[in-house]
């Protein structure tokens, strides 16, 4: 006989304790997991200290190429890393065994956008400190600081809205392909690969995709410039991939 | 008090097979109702369908008295999974302490780690685990929110003799706790040592159903088993 008090008493512990607790528990697993370090802060650190000593002979602009591999670690924390670990979290169970506790979906989904916005806020710390440190003077204007402080978290709801549409349909495997694929189309398509050194055709699309939104705004951000457009652009993505997420992803695999 | 866990009538078809076929079966309080069945009878499926993630093409399941699936009735009810169920690289105690934290009162998690003998596993990974291993967590985390009504989906396979008769005296004190326990097994001997009532499925069909005396009046569960049900599938 245990000495374990068996009696039911099952009750949900608050809210905020819920999502909070859920939020810790997937930013420790992430931590914790080396291939996602690398793609959030090593392989960032690693082009900022390459871009600022070897900027000049490859032509890199120190402002606007540090500002473009911040963009670069906010599309792994905010897409790689959701995709592969949700669509995990599918072919383990995880979802399933999630089910039958107080957590409910709106609360999971709370807890994985707050592990997101802790990742993401201690990924562009880091960087923004190195980037600092090796002699980086972004020059920004008023105006382009609010158009960054409404970008980001919509880049951010959007490419995790990406992140779930993908994990929640394709098995573990394909998404874990297909995640680090796009991660590097992503980071052609706008993020670390200004607009503007595409062929003038190109452009037009380009300036749609919300990793180039992203990526424009930071580093007119970091050279002076204000460039509102990119908000409407992110701001049609984050809602369209929320409603698409929302309409394809599916709890078990 | 409206039963436990109420299945009427429900049906349900994936890919074009009936997996639930007319399935109903009733759980009550204090008691443990074992479901047999043949691989792919159905028995993971209805309880997909008791937490809510499959919903029945037709029939309905009611679950504490409530729609399956809905917040206020998942957060009253325990799961243990029939594989894995856990991130594979989260610890035991880390895990059961997350889980803990859900709710309003829990298990104390030292204890529970104690009682079940995680102890000696507690801090190592969960891919790392035997099956035996993972399926004492997993029963662990489906007891942790000190549920109303708990699924235990083949608790013992994969376990040592010594583990499955600590898993068999813990369904004893759910029991007598009151809890409700829906338990699919193919282990003959674990229903009739645990079960009040039995749920014989085939096909997504109850075939049979009472309590073991009732069922075993003229043979064996395993001769009734073999007699009523046909070979397991893949589903």
């Amino acid at each position: 006989m245990s000495a374990l008090d068996l009696r039911p008493a099952a009750a949900p512990a608050p809210w905020a304790r819920r999502v909070l607790r859920h939020a810790l528990m997937e930013t420790r697993l992430v931590i914790r997991n080396s291939e996602q370090l690398l793609l959030a802060v090593v392989i960032p650190l690693g082009l900022i200290v390459a871009g600022v000593l070897a900027g000049d002979r490859l032509g890199l602009a120190r402002e606007p190429f540090v500002a473009s591999v911040i963009a670069l670690g906010l599309w792994s924390s905010g897409f790689t890393s959701p995709a592969i670990t949700t669509a995990f979290e599918r072919r383990y169970g995880v979802l399933e065994r999630l089910v039958a506790t107080p957590l409910r979906r709106s609360d999971l989904l709370a807890g994985k956008a707050t592990m997101i916005a802790l990742l993401a806020v201690g990924q562009a710390t880091v960087l923004v400190v190195a980037g600092l440190l090796l002699g980086w003077t972004p020059t920004a204007v008023a105006a382009q600081v609010v158009v960054a402080v409404a970008v980001v978290p919509l880049a951010l709801v959007t490419f995790a809205g990406l992140a779930l549409t993908l994990a929640g349909r394709a098995s573990a495997e394909v998404t874990l392909g297909l995640a680090n694929l796009i991660y590097l189309v992503g980071a052609a398509g706008g993020l670390l690969v200004p607009v503007a050194s595409f062929p003038s055709w190109a452009q037009p699309m380009l300036r749609l995709l919300p990793t180039a939104a992203l990526g424009e705004t930071l580093r007119a951000l970091a050279t002076g410039l204000f460039d509102p457009v990119p908000l409407l652009v992110v701001l049609g993505w984050a809602i369209a991939s929320v409603a698409l997420a929302r309409k394809v992803f599916r709890w078990i695999s | 008090m409206p039963a436990a866990l109420t299945v009427a009538d429900v049906r349900l078809s994936l890919g074009g097979r009936a997996v639930l076929d007319g399935l109903s079966l009733v759980g009550e309080h204090g008691e443990v109702t074992a479901v047999l069945g043949p691989n792919g009878a159905g028995k993971t499926t209805m309880i997909r369908c008791c937490t809510g993630l499959l919903a029945p093409d037709h029939g309905h399941v009611e679950v504490l008295g409530e729609p399956a699936g809905t917040a206020s009735a998942n957060a009253r009810i325990g799961l243990m999974p029939q594989a894995t169920g856990a991130w594979s690289g989260v610890r035991p105690a880390e895990l059961l302490a997350y889980l803990a934290s859900l709710y309003a009162v829990a298990l104390p998690v030292s204890d529970l780690i104690a009682a079940l003998g995680i102890d000696e596993f507690a801090n190592t990974p969960y891919r790392r685990l035997s099956g035996g291993q993972q399926q004492l967590v997993n029963l662990a985390g489906a007891i942790v929110g000190r549920p109303e009504l708990v699924f235990l989906d083949e608790p013992t396979a994969g376990l040592d003799p010594h583990a499955r008769r600590r898993v068999w005296e813990l369904v004893r004190e759910l029991r007598s706790a009151g809890v409700a326990v829906v338990l699919t097994t193919h282990a003959m001997d674990e229903a009739e040592q645990l079960a009040d009532r039995v749920v014989l499925l085939n096909e997504g069909r109850c075939v049979a159903s009472g309590t073991v005396a009732e069922l075993t009046a003229e043979k064996g569960l395993e001769e009734l088993f073999l007699d009523l049900t046909t070979p397991g599938g893949s589903w």
